[in-house]
């Protein structure tokens, strides 16, 4: 008997998939020609790219590298267009630190690297904990490492903390919760504006651990602009989250005094606050006292910071779920405790990448106090250019001033980026 | 039983008010109140003691000088006699111009790059990608100052314009002139017009004084002047829209009751555009093109290269930031979403604008709106290309020759702040409006 | 916690700040050091070189004048100031005198409460027009689109000259020399105008200095000086007479290579003795040590070779002396007797 089978009882090899879907070819189909209007778009932004590296290249490679004015480039160049690079060459350091005095550049430079390894802790999870003990005294040995002078005036500073901690801790069993903080913090404002100066003239005397001091004028550059923004940003926390409890309180006045605040600094641009602290702060403070421009700045944009993190604070309390509040009262927990153990720790690790682009938004934002006569990395492109040497350069200035916010912006926000896609798998 | 629930009945006595939580939360709302007028207060005395010191005075008084200073760009009549008052006004309208005409083609921009984006076509989705990672990553006002460099380098200046063998052409028939200071474009005028009228004149001021039979009025009489053209055509067009709407109204009710739709297409065009061509003819309508003449162009209207800076640069920068909102909305949305589209046989940009935007725009309004707040604050940056808006008036030129720092920076917080919390009132009222009503 | 910090260092700028109450003279003593407010960068008068050292014009004034005070030149904190923050920082006491290309008018020396000391530098506003336009006075600018650098008296001037003389143009007011520089250059406005000396600075940096013309009519008066808070007349008086020092030591012949040899005994000019302090108490009566006038001079030389080594013909910007050579050669300089 014949066998007629209808279906096939050997199976057919596999083929090949068509040339055209696989490898470079298949990917250059389907990602760039999927369709004819896709086609056209590749092929529009092929052109342009080509248009813009065709004008760029020449310019930016450019042998003018060893030139010490723009004539010399000019000179080199003999009327073809190309980049004047001796002006970076001569003047980076001074668009770095400023006028810094050259031989003290270990010292902002220390204090940078120290403060990568006190933000260490907070942005990753694997370093040792014991490095939060350094975070906290880090606001300490920023400033005496970049403004120099006694050691004792942040360690008297600091010693206010401590007293107000065990003024708490000592009162709290005796007196209550609230009388302990209001005590505390009472017994270190006395410290600060009473003995500290005292203090730390006295320790100096006996032993005089300094290091040479350095005027805030003398700040500038890259490093005005990340000074301002890493102190505006440090000082703004404690800050933002007060303002954040305060909206989010039941208590009318307390509620409408942030809400008020808030919402002024957010509603005026951060101009004006400069021209404030330019013109107007030293008007608001008792006659005779008199601070320097950079502090009054740090003063402002710290104010202005504050509101926007107390926002960023407040969208992390508002992503806890209800029950960990509910829980922290059934537990019996008072408000500063909850805070303390509970909502807080919680709410701030959610907030980690609202803070961290808050504070890319005062780093670039400091680029304003050029309008206000500081010398920030704009501020001295300007003051460079009135060197008759280089009197007319304008693209390379700018074009190095905004690589350089690119590198520090660009990584910045990547690494909250990969926070965020942490955060969101821890959270959930 | 009743005891039970009762408070406790005892003596008021001082502890209570920090011990006693019926009490704290006053006492704590009282304290603060007190810290907050002590600060207030010695903020307040501090102010005077040093103005005292000083020798100055506060007033507004100096507002009502002549300004002395000339305006380029100005949306009402102004002169270098005009008044501070005048000019900080006139800033004002510059502040909104641009912030106004900034969200709007960054919203475009924003929306169009987000979607982009988006795309499977690689080499796009990176472009775009670069672009919104350079935008927010480098300070605006570098952008600013970026922007305005890059058309003053590469437009022509108008002296390119002239000669037998010009190097630069104006484009669209003659019509547009691109240079370096600035587009110029016809402007619409009316050889029959019906003039201007004057807003609160002052009758007896000679500006006002009653001009020679067929001469136009003054520019500088009254507060401002409303052109009655204007009002006519919006008029006309306005009720050329109502009647459209009815025609559509009353086609929807006759599908409704029978299943057809009457075309109505022409009806509702003609209903619209007949007789504004009408009120144009007889008002005679006719563009008047740009000129070289001299230094410049005349006639035409005239936008300058520093407004069309500001303006790409705030677009451009903003919109990198609306394209990241954008993107987070969309992808917000469920997948199903756009399986579910596709099942009913959507094509692609159907099922984004029609499906896929309207959902994601309830994520996107929130955060948009303090884009628009960042937008507006921004434009304060204009001083960097002297576009003269309100910080380059009142809290530019004016402060500068007058030395009025603490009038001019409070009157122009006050202002910011005002322009801040109207365009939250009217984003917040409209993003009320479209939310989900959550059942 | 990072609170601290900031009290802290509020408190020790309470300390460390004078008290702008107290006689400046005797608060800049105290202190060691000047507080001088400067331009943020305007060629020739104020800018840092590679090293952050300020040079210039105007901080040739500062310099002079810490000499004076306290025989150290380099004694200076030299304070970048722009047009809008120069005023609140003098009278607020931030700084002690302002020397930044500052117009002496009415209203500045009595509504804003500042004395102007003297004037180093005789200045006027004018334009500058590229030669292709083919502009040869002012008057011919009807309809033209003029680049004004802002935070000046330039502003007004401009806007008097051309209502006086009933023409329109198109002002487009920039805030710094740079961008001014690069609009003018570009064609984006046709004429350049601000100070006189900014304009020759300006077009010695351009490539084709020749294609560029400073047009005849200076259409503003701009008497540049030094200035401190009014009522502080010791102090003033100090600013003052060492710039009247620098000037007397130019008509009198005293330089830089010749200063210590004539102060070394009383010669038999009795002005250059007073001036020198070889004879008379006129250092005394000022407050500062007898041989201040030697220091001041010591810094840079006489008033001519400051001008000479900063902005003169020799330098790139190439100003000539015009109306500020001495009132013997036909300028304005002229310093009241040192008796």
């Amino acid at each position: 008997m014949v066998q007629i089978n209808f279906v096939r009882s050997v199976m057919e090899e596999q083929q090949a998939p068509p040339a055209a879907t696989t490898g470079f070819l298949g990917w250059i189909r389907q990602n760039l020609f999927s369709s004819p209007l896709n086609a056209i778009l590749t092929l529009l932004s092929l052109g342009f790219v080509a248009w813009l590296l065709a004008h760029s290249l020449p310019w930016i490679i450019s042998p003018t590298w060893r030139a010490t004015s723009l004539n010399e480039c000019r000179e080199i160049l003999m009327g073809e267009g190309g980049a004047c690079w001796g002006v970076i060459r001569e003047r980076w350091l001074q668009l770095m630190f400023g006028f810094y005095p050259s031989e003290l550049y270990w010292r902002p430079i220390l204090a940078f690297l120290l403060l990568l390894i006190a933000v260490a802790p907070i942005l990753f999870t694997g370093v040792p904990r014991r490095v939060l003990v350094f975070s906290a005294v880090y606001p300490f040995l920023m400033p005496w490492l970049l403004w120099g002078g006694p050691i004792w005036g942040p360690v008297v500073a600091g010693l206010g903390f401590v007293i107000g901690f065990y003024a708490h801790q000592f009162l709290k069993p005796i007196a209550g919760g609230l009388a302990a903080i209001l005590t505390g913090v009472l017994l270190a404002i006395l410290w600060w504006l009473f003995l500290a100066g005292p203090t730390a003239s006295a320790l100096s005397s006996v032993l005089p651990l300094a290091l040479q001091s350095v005027e805030s004028r003398a700040f500038g550059g890259f490093m005005l602009s990340i000074t301002i923004g890493v102190v505006a940003i440090a000082l703004s926390l404690p800050i933002g989250i007060v303002l954040a409890l305060g909206r989010q309180s039941n208590l009318l006045i307390v509620r409408s005094l942030a809400v008020g605040f808030i919402e002024f600094i957010r509603g005026v641009p951060l101009i004006t606050l400069l021209f404030v602290a330019s013109t107007l702060l030293n008007i608001f403070m008792p006659p005779g006292t008199n601070f320097d421009i950079v502090l009054r700045v740090i003063i402002m944009v710290t104010l202005f910071a504050s509101a926007y993190m107390a926002e960023v604070v407040r969208g992390g309390l508002a992503a806890l779920p209800k029950g960990q509040y509910e829980a922290a009262d059934a537990l019996g927990l008072d408000f500063w405790m909850a805070n303390r153990l509970i909502i807080m720790p919680q709410a701030l690790k959610i907030s980690i990448p609202g803070i961290v682009s808050t504070f890319i938004g005062v780093f670039k934002d400091t680029t304003l106090v050029s309008i206000i006569g500081l010398l920030d990395p704009l501020g001295l492109s300007n003051a460079i250019r009135a060197d008759q040497a280089w009197n007319g350069i304008v693209w390379e200035l700018y074009g190095f001033i905004a690589l350089l916010f690119f590198v520090f912006c660009f990584s910045m926000s990547r690494y909250s980026m990969y926070l965020e896609r942490k955060l969101q798998t821890g959270h959930r | 039983m009743a005891s039970l629930t009762d408070p406790p009945k005892e003596s008021f006595r001082l502890g209570m008010l920090i011990y006693d939580t019926r009490y704290r939360s006053l006492t704590i709302q009282i304290v603060a109140l007190f810290v907050f007028m002590i600060f207030a207060a010695w903020l307040i005395n501090n102010t005077l003691a040093n103005l005292a010191e000083q020798g100055k005075t506060i007033g507004f008084g100096f507002l009502s000088d002549p300004a002395g200073y000339d305006i380029n760009q100005r949306l009402l009549d102004y002169s270098s006699q005009s008044t501070h008052w005048r000019a900080a006004f006139i800033g004002l309208l510059n502040t909104l111009l641009v912030a106004f005409m900034g969200c709007i083609t960054a919203t475009i921009i924003g929306v169009i790059v987000g979607v982009l984006r988006l795309s499977n076509n690689w080499i796009v989705a990176r472009l775009m990608t670069v672009y919104v990672e350079a935008f927010r990553n480098v300070p605006v006002l570098l952008w600013i100052v970026f922007t305005m460099a890059i058309m003053i380098e590469t437009l022509p200046a108008p002296r390119a314009f002239k000669g037998e063998n010009p190097t630069a052409n104006m484009v669209l028939f003659d019509s547009v002139a691109f240079t370096n200071r600035g587009v110029y474009i016809p402007e619409p005028l009316f050889s029959r017009g019906l003039g201007d009228l004057p807003v609160l004149p002052d009758r007896d001021s000679p500006a006002c004084a009653a001009p020679e039979a067929g001469a136009p009025l003054n520019d500088s009489c009254g507060v401002f002047q409303i052109s009655l053209d204007l009002i006519l055509i919006v008029a006309v067009l306005a009720a050329g829209l109502y009647g459209s709407s009815r025609i559509k109204k009353r086609a929807d009710r006759i599908q409704n009751a029978t299943g057809d739709r009457p075309t109505t297409w022409y009806l509702r065009l003609g209903v619209v555009l007949v007789p504004l061509a009408i009120v144009l003819a007889i008002l005679g309508f006719h563009l008047g093109y740009p000129q070289l003449k001299g230094f410049n162009f005349s006639g035409g209207t005239y936008l300058r290269n520093s407004l069309i800076a500001l303006w790409l640069a705030l677009s451009l920068y903003t919109a990198a930031f609306i394209a990241e909102i954008v993107r987070a909305g969309i992808l917000a949305i469920s997948s199903g979403q756009t399986e579910a589209a596709a099942a009913l046989g959507l094509r692609s940009n159907r099922i984004m604008s029609l499906v896929i935007l309207p959902q994601a725009l309830r994520v996107i309004i929130p955060p948009l709106i303090s884009n628009y707040l960042n937008l507006t604050k921004n434009s304060s940056l204009a001083i960097a290309v002297g576009y003269m808006d309100i910080t380059g008036t009142l809290g530019g030129i004016t402060m500068n020759q007058t030395g009025r720092e603490l009038e001019c920076v409070l009157l122009l917080m006050l202002v910011y702040l005002a322009i801040s919390l109207s365009i939250s009132g009217i984003m917040n009222w409209y993003n009320d409006r479209v939310k989900l009503v959550e059942r | 916690m990072t609170k601290s910090v900031f009290v802290g260092a509020l408190a020790l700028a309470c300390v460390s700040a004078g008290i702008a109450a107290a006689g400046t003279l005797d608060d800049v003593k105290a202190r060691g050091k000047l507080n001088c407010g400067v331009a943020t960068g305007v060629p020739g008068f104020a800018a840092p070189d590679a090293n952050g050292e300020w040079q210039g014009f105007d901080v040739a004034v500062c310099r002079a004048v810490a000499a004076a005070v306290l025989d150290d030149p380099s004694a200076v904190e030299f304070v970048p100031t722009t047009g809008k923050t120069r005023f609140t920082a003098l009278a607020s006491g931030e700084i002690d005198m302002l020397a930044r290309n500052t117009t002496w008018t009415f209203s500045r020396d009595v509504d804003l409460k500042f004395d102007f000391v003297g004037v180093n530098y005789y200045d006027g506003q004018g334009f500058m027009v590229p030669k292709e336009l083919g502009v040869s006075s002012a008057k011919e600018l009807d309809g033209a689109t003029v680049c004004i650098q802002t935070g000046t008296t330039t502003e007004l001037n401009l806007a008097d000259f051309f209502r006086v003389n009933n023409m329109s143009y198109e002002p487009v007011p920039i805030e710094t020399n740079a961008e001014a520089q690069q609009q003018y250059l570009a064609g984006a406005c046709d004429v350049y105008t601000t100070d006189a000396s900014g304009l020759a600075a300006t077009r010695a940096t351009f490539e084709n200095v020749a294609d560029h013309v400073i047009l005849p009519e200076i259409i503003s008066k701009e008497p540049l000086g030094p200035l401190v808070r009014h009522g502080d007349n010791e102090w003033g008086d100090l600013v003052s007479w060492t710039l009247n020092a620098l000037v007397a030591a130019e008509e009198l012949g005293v330089t830089s290579a010749n200063v210590a040899e004539l102060a070394a005994a009383a010669g038999n000019n009795p002005e250059i003795n007073r001036l020198l302090g070889t004879e008379g108490t006129l250092g005394e009566m000022l407050g500062v040590p007898a041989d201040w006038a030697v220091k001041a001079i010591s810094v840079a030389g006489n008033y001519g070779e400051v001008f000479e080594k900063n902005i003169g013909e020799t330098t790139p910007i190439g100003l000539a002396r015009g109306l500020n050579a001495q009132w013997t050669s036909g300028g304005l300089l002229y310093s009241p007797p040192f008796r």
